[in-house]
C-alpha cells in the first residue's frame, strides 16, 4: 500500500535531484511539490513494479522538463564549476557505502531492440534534463564518435570535465531507458 | 585496494573515452570478478555505444 507518509519519506531525495538539474533552489521546490501532489493523486495506478523512488523521480522528470520549458528564467545548469558536485551527482544512483541503489539489470536482446527504436525520443526527454554542454558532449562522443580532445576544442572545457560530463550523461540516459521501460510495461 | 561500485562505474566510462592505466586495469577487473551489477553496468555501457554509434551513422 501506498501511503502518503511513504511518499513524503521521498522528498529529500527528489530535491536532491531536483537541485542537481536546476539551479534555482524555488524552482527546484516547486517541482518537488507538483512531484508529491501527483504522486498522491495517482497512488492508485502505482503498479509496484519498481520502487517508489524509481516512480516518483520518473514523475519528477517530466515536471523538471516542464518548468525548464515553462520558466525562462530557470537556467539550465550549464557551467560545470556551479553544477552539482560529484558527490551531490552520485548519491542519486549510490548509496552511502559506494554500492548501487538499485540492482542494475542485464540488457538482453529484447531492451537492445528497444533502445535503437526509441533513441531519439528518450534521448531528446532525458538530455532536455541535462545540462546543455554535458549533451552535446555525449552527442560529439557517442552519436559522432569524436576523439576527447576534439571536444575539449569545441565546448571549450577540460579532458577532466569532458570526462565528468560523458560520465554523468551516460548515468542518466541509462536511468531513463530503464525509467521509460518501466513506465511502458505499467501501460 | 578495493574499489566500489561508485568508482568502478567512474572506470568503466572512462575506459569508453581512453585507455585505462595498468593499476586502474587491475582494481576494476577485480571488482568486476565480484560484483554483477557492475559486469551488467559495463554491458549497458557497451550495449548504448553501439547503438548510439548506429543511430548517429543514420542506420
Ligand atoms: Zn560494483
Amino acid at each position: 500500500m501506498l501511503t502518503p507518509e511513504l511518499i513524503e519519506a521521498e522528498r529529500p531525495y527528489l530535491m536532491r535531484y531536483a537541485l542537481a538539474q536546476l539551479r534555482d533552489k524555488g524552482a527546484a521546490d516547486e517541482a518537488v511539490q507538483e512531484t508529491l501532489l501527483a504522486a498522491l493523486e495517482s497512488a492508485t495506478s502505482f503498479s509496484g513494479k519498481s520502487s517508489v523512488r524509481t516512480w516518483l523521480t520518473s514523475i519528477l522528470r517530466f515536471k523538471l522538463i516542464d518548468t525548464i520549458r515553462r520558466e525562462r528564467k530557470v537556467v539550465l545548469v550549464e557551467s560545470f564549476e556551479d553544477e552539482a558536485s560529484d558527490d551531490e551527482f552520485a548519491d542519486l544512483f549510490f548509496a552511502p557505502d559506494g554500492h548501487w541503489r538499485e540492482p542494475v539489470r542485464a540488457w538482453g536482446g529484447p531492451e537492445a531492440t528497444l533502445i535503437a527504436r526509441e533513441f531519439w525520443d528518450v534521448f531528446e526527454r532525458c538530455s532536455q534534463a541535462m545540462p546543455r554542454r554535458t549533451a552535446m558532449a555525449f552527442v560529439l562522443r557517442e552519436l559522432q564518435g569524436m576523439e576527447i580532445a576534439e571536444i575539449c576544442k569545441a565546448l571549450e572545457i577540460t579532458a577532466t570535465n569532458c570526462s565528468v560530463m560523458l560520465y554523468r550523461a551516460r548515468m542518466s540516459l541509462r536511468e531513463c531507458f530503464e525509467i521509460s521501460w518501466l513506465g511502458g510495461a505499467k501501460a | 585496494m578495493m574499489i566500489k561500485c561508485k568508482e568502478a562505474s567512474w572506470l568503466i566510462s572512462a575506459s569508453l573515452d581512453r585507455p585505462l592505466t595498468l593499476a586502474e586495469q587491475v582494481r576494476l577487473s577485480m571488482h568486476l570478478l565480484m560484483c554483477g551489477n557492475c559486469k551488467n553496468f559495463s554491458q549497458q555501457m557497451a550495449q548504448l555505444r553501439a547503438i548510439a554509434r548506429q543511430v548517429g551513422n543514420g542506420e
